[in-house]
């Protein structure tokens, strides 16, 4: 272990870049979102989120990103149970094809709903050929959903498909030879035992959704804005970076929120599965 | 019995609700009508006004750049930073680790800004060089991500055993550490490849005038009203991932043949 | 003896194109403790299956004190197994572990705080009851599969490897566990094993399968002693299996020398496998006295005895002795009559299924 030392070293190059590009760049959001354009500390920034403004964005994000989340669980969970009972060759074809669209250009896949959404899109034209009412979508709350279940729904199944194809077979045999239904199964078993995918897939689904600026402003037109597109406007169009600072440093605090809620849960997941 | 159909229709309506908007690209992309709502006739004339376009050649040339060499240099330094923090204690890899989870963890808007405040900050000029920066900075913690683990299941004897049969530090690396992790090397380039070439929000908020990615120069034509060249060019995306992705899956599951 | 508790009639299963059982018949009385023995993808564990109503047999019928069970789904059958790496509910404690089947019958809480603390005694882990699966060792986790099976008071318990992940010493005291438990609880025990020690020690009744077929069924000295065929003699413990010719009744002519044996009713030049074990080849060193004359080869000492290669007539004999022989020396061999087992050669190809994959 003599040359330890040396080994260490070579962390160098990476913790410099750390400091330089992590650590740094985030102090300067608390130090841009605690200061005025003086340079005098502040918190008007943050209380900025209490404009009715800022505070209706900031909610509404929050309820649509809540909103994903719950769809994209309820139709990702039979997903991913149908696929982790798939056995053989094809097993890992099938799992391929559902994940494939997640790794086609996020900026694409929401234009292609802007195509299908739009009032005089490809859906509404099939409706007025079948003679249907026409609906209004696009420019909507829903259709915003309907964008962030669509670009999201991949990091929901990944997770549980993976918790799920984990469980060994014999477990769920067990509580079956046990005297368990396949629904109490379900409850008692396969449900608590998934707990860890659940998690990180709501993390990975309600994180991008409560701050994504893209989704709203292709689907919502640049009326309905969320918390992501007032913080992207201070910044690129307002460039008052001290507001946009302390508003996502308001995020940020929602963002933690999230995180520790999921280590409390995963750490008694964790504690379980393992 | 049942249950089996209504599987099968379960998959197949999110099949549908997953691929039709893609597919919709794609037949659109050989509409000769610009409206999207009719069609007018097989072209191919939005393929031909896509390549003929400079500066989606030039977007495209930069996000290929961008996306190799962001991943090459991530590869070496997320290789070498594992390498230290395997024989490092506990407290201090503990906080590497954290600071490495921060750019996977926060929201990516938030990411793009603090670089952004960064680069204003030191009067840095926004173009090829920031954007080239900020993707290292977010790909580094993937190749660390998928190394580690490779690292962690190493016998630390086989190094020791090179050194002790007369191997130099550099040549015990390359001919006994470097092919034991390659398989995370190799992963952690393509999962920082394609993070790049995916990427909008970070390179939205670190580029400068003049220069786009293939994703900043997508927003900017959508925010102008969609025209059909995106939709070729959607096609042609989507094709290329599903060729390189076939050809990723093939890899792995031929050596996992080999191992039987 | 007593009553048939299940019997399985005419079974085929097959998965894919291949054919994992084939029509096989088998009774399991009450109160035995019955061993499925054979390497691995003989058909054992598919057979437990079967039972414990986790597959359904293409072909045949599972009939359980009476009543036909082929289609019961297994959380409606009165037997409970033991899985392969004790498959506990990693999310529940070792005592919610025992309470689960007790708690889906709805039973009081009394009820099953009872049955919780009889069970965590029977095995010994009186002081776990709160703890989680992962934070006991192996033995430990083996024997919470087993309080949680037992504690619905199956008629049958039905065991899958479950000593398998354990080492050699945990084994030998879980089977004495095992065999205690059986005699303490009463009930029929199905055990499936491709360790034949594990099966001679425990059984009543060991099953010998391989691919597929049943190869022999009997008591453990039955099994040993009088192997039918070269499959069991072979996989059952050391032998030497020697291709020979039966020359009259009580007359076998083996390497080309005439022996002695018990064995009737083979007729005459007839060609047969012979099957004597290690122990029971005596060697002296008066050469003249040995029926075959023959040099040692080899020698390792194994604690208990010598065991040594002895080449004789163009075939390695396989000895064990407590008395020591040199390399080189030249011994003379003789076996008691008693201890030559005369099989039939196998008729078909299909049915000389020796070859032991482990």
């Amino acid at each position: 272990m003599k040359n330890n030392k040396a080994v260490k070293l070579l962390s160098a190059p990476y913790i410099v870049w750390a400091a330089a590009f992590i650590i740094i760049p985030l102090l300067m959001v608390f130090y841009y979102g605690l200061t005025n354009r003086d340079g005098q500390f502040t918190f008007a920034n943050v209380l900025a989120i209490q404009q009715t403004e800022h505070f209706k964005s900031l909610y509404l994000a929050l309820i649509l990103a809540l909103i994903s989340t719950v769809i994209c669980i309820l139709l990702a969970y039979p997903l991913a149970m149908i696929l982790s009972s798939l056995k053989g060759k094809n097993e890992h074809l099938v799992v391929f094809i559902f994940i494939l669209p997640m790794w086609m250009n996020f900026l694409l896949r929401t234009m292609a709903w802007q195509t299908l959404l739009e009032n005089d899109g490809v859906i509404n034209t099939v409706l007025q050929f079948l003679h249907m009412p026409k609906m209004h979508i696009i420019n909507t709350p829903s259709a915003i959903v309907f964008g962030m279940v669509y670009n999201f729904l991949p990091f929901m199944v990944l997770p549980l498909y993976n918790v799920l194809n984990k469980i060994d077979i014999n477990v769920i045999n067990a509580a079956r030879d046990l005297g368990a239904n396949p629904f109490q199964t379900f409850i008692r078993i396969t449900l608590p035992l998934s707990v860890p995918g659940i998690i990180s897939g709501i993390t990975m689904v309600f994180v991008p959704s409560l701050t994504t600026f893209v989704v709203s402003e292709m689907l919502g037109g640049s009326k309905i804005l969320l918390i992501g597109n007032v913080i992207e406007q201070e910044f690129t169009q307002n460039s008052n970076w001290n507001l946009g600072s302390g508003l996502s440093i308001v995020l940020m605090l929602f963002i933690i929120i999230s995180m520790i809620m999921s280590a409390i849960f995963d750490k008694n997941g964790e504690g379980n599965t393992l | 019995m049942i249950s089996k159909i209504l599987k099968r229709v379960y998959i197949a309506l999110i099949f549908v609700f997953l691929y039709a908007p893609m597919f919709t690209l794609i037949v659109l992309s050989f509409n000769q009508s610009k409206s999207r709502a009719k069609w007018g006739g097989f072209t191919f004339k939005w393929y031909l006004a896509l390549f003929s376009d400079r500066v989606v050649i030039q977007a495209l040339i930069n996000t290929l750049l961008i996306a190799l060499i962001s991943a090459l240099v991530a590869c070496v330094i997320g290789t070498i930073t594992c390498l230290a923090m395997n024989r490092m204690g506990n407290v201090s890899k503990s906080i590497l680790t954290g600071v490495t989870n921060i750019p996977m963890l926060n929201a990516e808007i938030v990411t793009g800004i603090s670089l952004m405040l960064l680069f204003l900050f030191f009067k840095a000029k926004f173009g090829f060089v920031t954007i080239l920066l900020s993707h290292i900075t977010f790909n580094i913690p993937y190749v660390i991500l998928s190394v580690m683990p490779r690292i962690r299941k190493m016998n630390p004897s086989n190094y020791e055993a090179a050194l002790d049969l007369g191997a130099g530090p550099l040549y015990a690396f390359f001919k006994v550490v470097l092919p034991d992790i390659w398989p995370g090397v190799l992963s952690g380039f393509l999962m920082a490849f394609t993070m790049s070439l995916d990427d909008f929000i970070i390179t939205h908020f670190t580029k400068g005038p003049g220069v786009d990615t293939l994703s900043t120069k997508i927003y900017a034509q959508v925010k102008k009203g969609i025209n059909p060249e995106m939709y070729a060019l959607s096609t042609l995306i989507f094709i290329s991932v599903l060729i390189l992705l076939i050809l990723i899956n093939r890899m792995p599951s031929g050596d996992k043949e080999k191992e039987k | 003896m007593s009553k048939h508790l299940i019997d399985l009639q005419n079974i085929s299963k097959s998965f894919g194109n291949h054919l994992v059982l084939d029509e096989m018949n088998l009774y399991i009385r009450e109160n035995e403790f019955l061993t499925l023995l054979g390497p691995s993808g003989c058909g054992k564990t598919t057979t437990l299956r079967i039972i414990g109503g986790f597959e359904n047999p293409d072909v045949g019928k599972v009939i359980f004190d009476g009543k036909d069970i082929t289609r019961l789904a297994p959380n409606k059958r009165q037997l409970n197994t033991v899985f392969q790496k004790y498959a506990l509910f990693t999310h529940m404690t070792i005592a919610e572990n025992i309470a689960f089947g007790l708690r889906i019958k709805k039973k009081s809480k009394a009820y099953i705080d009872d049955k919780i603390k009889y069970a965590l005694k029977l095995v010994n882990l009186e002081e776990y009851g709160s703890r989680y699966p992962e934070s006991l060792s192996g033995g430990q986790q083996q024997r919470v599969a087993i309080a949680r099976a037992i504690v619905n008071e199956p008629k049958v318990l039905l065991l899958d490897e479950p000593l398998g992940a354990l080492d050699l010493k945990l084994r030998q005291d879980m089977q004495y566990e095992l065999i205690r438990l059986k005699k303490e609880l009463g009930i029929t025990f199905v055990y499936v094993t491709h360790d034949q020690e594990e099966a001679l020690t425990m059984s009543d009744t060991i099953v010998v399968m391989n691919q597929g077929y049943i190869q022999q069924i009997g008591t453990p000295e039955m099994i040993y002693n009088e192997p039918e065929n070269a499959f069991v003699a072979d996989f059952i413990g050391d032998s030497n299996i020697i291709s020979s010719t039966m020359i009259q009744d009580e007359l076998v002519e083996i390497l080309g020398v005439k022996f002695p044996c018990v064995d009737k009713g083979f007729g005459e030049n007839k060609p047969v496998d012979v099957v004597i074990r290690p122990e029971d080849v005596e060697l002296t060193t008066d050469v003249e006295k040995g029926r075959i004359q023959g040099v040692v080869s080899h020698i390792i000492f194994k604690g208990v005895h010598y065991e040594m290669e002895v080449m004789a007539n163009g075939f390695e004999w396989l000895v064990h002795s407590t008395s020591c022989f040199p390399v080189g020396e030249k011994v003379g061999i003789n076996v008691d009559p008693f201890n030559i087992q005369i099989m039939n050669k196998p008729e078909s190809e299909d049915e000389e299924a020796v070859g032991v994959e482990e």
